[in-house]
């Protein structure tokens, strides 16, 4: 067995001292700022991707894979007891998490939410490592024809699952592209949108643009809203849920697992929408539709396995296609890129330890969040009082730090300030950011291979229809558009959004 | 502005639009190539093209699509924000990263409604002492950490 063995590198990497520590601390970050509504793994990501630089590439790797799912365990805890989401991604459980904590059942959820979260890690890494062979086999069929149908797809898949307007959010994706090329060409050596500023020749950093527009913009828009916050903390009486609740979140968490796991993959998915498609699904199969809303134990079981799941599995398009499904994938591009490891299919074969060794990690990270969170509920509780006054400044010194030292030069602070404001008038014109994100890493990588196929081709641009994978592809991304555009199905994908309040 | 029904999609169509059009006006000058070897113009010029296009439908759509307006709060938060961000982009290589923190903490906690001096203070002072531990002693990060006149000679 293969897969055995893989996994056995792989336990052999994460289970060294050293990558057991940052799997714990990347964990704990992220259940701290899963926890602590206003920020979120893409920017707590963005913030910690400079420091990683002195760490191994393994090691800095799986630190910043345990803050994403580390960040779904952290959001459930807000929402169930403070009924805020800690994570956007937990918007659906404060539903009816925090009913079932108005019934003095608060325990009771969030042991069912650790424990599905956990199933559903468990089951996502599994996934992820059988997944990654065949997977990683057929990518290095591709040729740059594929490649760039590939983006294609991934792109538009993205903005079709995302939420919100879609032709804005392809103009997100098309600004981002432009953004993307900003530096010097590769093959012509020209400065392209530098303004003659020698900073912008090397191009504008993945990090730099994610604190802008998520860290920065973040807290202009918070900072316009009064921001109390009521706690409504009360002693845990049992983390132990009867029978009945195990019997009735046992099937949820199924549910939970299989359609995270399916979204997680697909491009624009991801830990959010994960969440929201889980809780419709409880909603609709349930016997007692009525109950959801008054603390129905599926409607926190169902969402919160989801969202680890999706968490999970969309490591796999990233690890074996080098293509990040969403914006927190975009910017594991980053780190990888950072340790000069070019993401794609090449990653299994040329660094087989880091690869499974990031996978095994997820496993063990999964395991010690499940086993010192609900031991340490009590200390993310006292962590909630923390006034938002105090949090941001907190947030902008650590953004600030970290963007100086991705070169050493106060310039990334400037343009990490224009990213930020530029950000918050997305906010305003409702334009959302993650589309952009995933353009800007894409960006190069189109164009190389637009670049590449058509010399293949000499010019001729049939070749994305004629080589049959690419043409797949092509065929996939404009079904989904079409499918998005049909107006009964429109409606269906605004329902999926409108729990949302 | 009666006939804008949709203020918010109209304006990020005319940003979309000004992005497109500062994209082709800039890349003007960049070789196009062609289909085959395509030069540093090319792409960023079917890009730019889109842009513009499909800005052009946004703004137009809403003209029909019905929204809500933009709402915008008080602006002050966010001038003092992003001004302390700059502030301490210009001051931290001459002040060093301690003295700087305490400014960037204490000048953007005046951003909130409820700020008070004295415990932005001392959360200035803990958190530069604690990111200089973590950050410079722990993670080896390169930042002066006080006034170079103070450090000596570098």
């Amino acid at each position: 067995m293969d897969l055995v063995a893989n996994l056995m590198t792989g336990f052999g990497v994460a289970l060294t001292p050293i990558n057991l520590l940052y799997a714990l601390i990347g964990s704990l970050l992220g259940t701290l700022i899963g926890v602590l509504p206003g920020i979120g793994p893409v920017a707590t990501i963005a913030m910690l991707l400079p420091i990683t630089y002195a760490l191994q590439p393994v090691s800095a790797l799986i630190m910043l894979a345990g803050i994403y799912y580390g960040a779904q365990y952290g959001g459930s805890t807000t929402a169930i007891l403070v009924n805020l989401p800690g994570e956007a991604s937990s918007a659906v459980t404060c539903i009816d998490g925090y009913q079932m904590a108005r019934r003095g059942r608060a325990g009771a959820a969030l042991a069912i939410a650790a424990l599905g979260s956990f199933f559903a890690g468990c089951v996502g890494t599994l996934l992820l490592a059988s997944f990654a062979l065949p997977m990683t086999e057929l990518a290095l069929k591709f040729g740059p024809a594929e490649y760039f149908s590939l983006m294609i797809l991934g792109l538009i898949g993205a903005v079709v699952l995302a939420h919100g307007s879609l032709v804005k959010a392809i103009a997100m994706i098309v600004l981002g592209l432009l953004l993307g090329i900003v530096g010097t060409d590769v093959n012509s050596g020209l400065a392209r949108f530098s303004f003659g500023i020698p900073e912008l020749t090397d191009g504008i950093g993945t990090a730099v643009v994610a604190m802008g527009l998520f860290g920065f913009a973040e807290i202009l828009v918070n900072l316009e809203h009064k921001t109390d916050r009521e706690l409504l903390t009360q002693k845990l009486k049992s983390l132990m849920p009867n029978r009945e609740e195990i019997r009735r979140s046992i099937p949820a968490v199924l549910r939970g697992t299989t359609i995270g796991s399916l979204l997680g993959v697909l491009p624009g998915g991801g830990a959010l929408l994960a969440s929201f498609a889980a809780y419709g699904l409880e909603k609709k199969v349930s016997k007692h539709p009525e109950e959801f809303g008054k603390g129905a134990v599926e409607g926190v079981a169902g969402p919160e396995s989801a969202n680890n799941a999706a968490a999970q599995t969309s490591f796999i398009p990233l690890l074996t296609l080098g293509i990040p499904p969403n914006a927190v994938m975009a910017l594991m591009v980053g780190a990888m890129t950072i340790h000069n490891i070019q993401p794609g299919p090449q990653v299994m074969t040329s660094n087989p330890a880091l690869f499974w060794g990031l996978i095994a990690s997820m496993w063990v990270g999964n395991l010690m969040l499940v086993v010192l969170n609900l031991p340490l509920i009590g200390m993310w509780i006292k962590l909630l009082t923390v006034p938002y006054r105090m949090l941001y400044p907190a947030i902008l010194l650590f953004c600030c730090i970290g963007v100086y030292s991705l070169s050493n030069s106060t310039f990334d602070i400037y343009v990490t300030a224009v990213f930020g404001l530029l950000g918050y008038i997305f906010s305003k014109l409702e334009c959302e950011p993650a589309p952009l994100i995933l353009g800007f890493v894409l960006g190069p990588l189109m164009e190389e291979n637009l670049r590449r196929a058509m010399l293949l081709s000499r010019g001729d641009p049939t070749v994305f229809v004629t080589r049959p994978i690419s043409m797949v592809m092509l065929a996939l991304a404009a079904g989904l558009l079409l499918i998005i555009i049909a107006p009964n199905i429109r409606r269906k994908r605004a329902d999926v959004f409108v729990e949302e309040t | 502005m009666g006939f804008i029904r949709h203020p918010k999609d109209f304006f990020a169509g005319l940003m979309f639009i000004a992005f497109g059009v500062a994209a082709l006006a800039i890349g003007n000058g960049y070789a196009l190539g062609t289909a085959a070897r395509m030069g540093p113009g090319y792409f960023p010029r079917i890009l730019g093209i889109f842009l513009v296009v499909i800005g052009a439908v946004v703004a137009l759509r809403s003209l029909k699509l019905r929204g809500t307006r933009i709402e915008f709060g008080p602006l002050k938060p966010m001038a003092i924000v992003l001004g302390s961000v700059v502030l301490f982009g210009l001051l931290s290589p001459h002040i060093g990263l301690v003295l700087a923190g305490v400014m960037l903490i204490v000048v953007s906690s005046a951003g909130s409604s409820e700020f008070r001096w004295k415990e932005a203070s001392i959360s200035g002072i803990i958190l530069s002492v604690g990111a200089v531990l973590v950050f410079i002693w722990g993670l080896g990060l390169q930042f002066s950490v006080w006034p170079p006149f103070l450090s000596g000679a570098r």
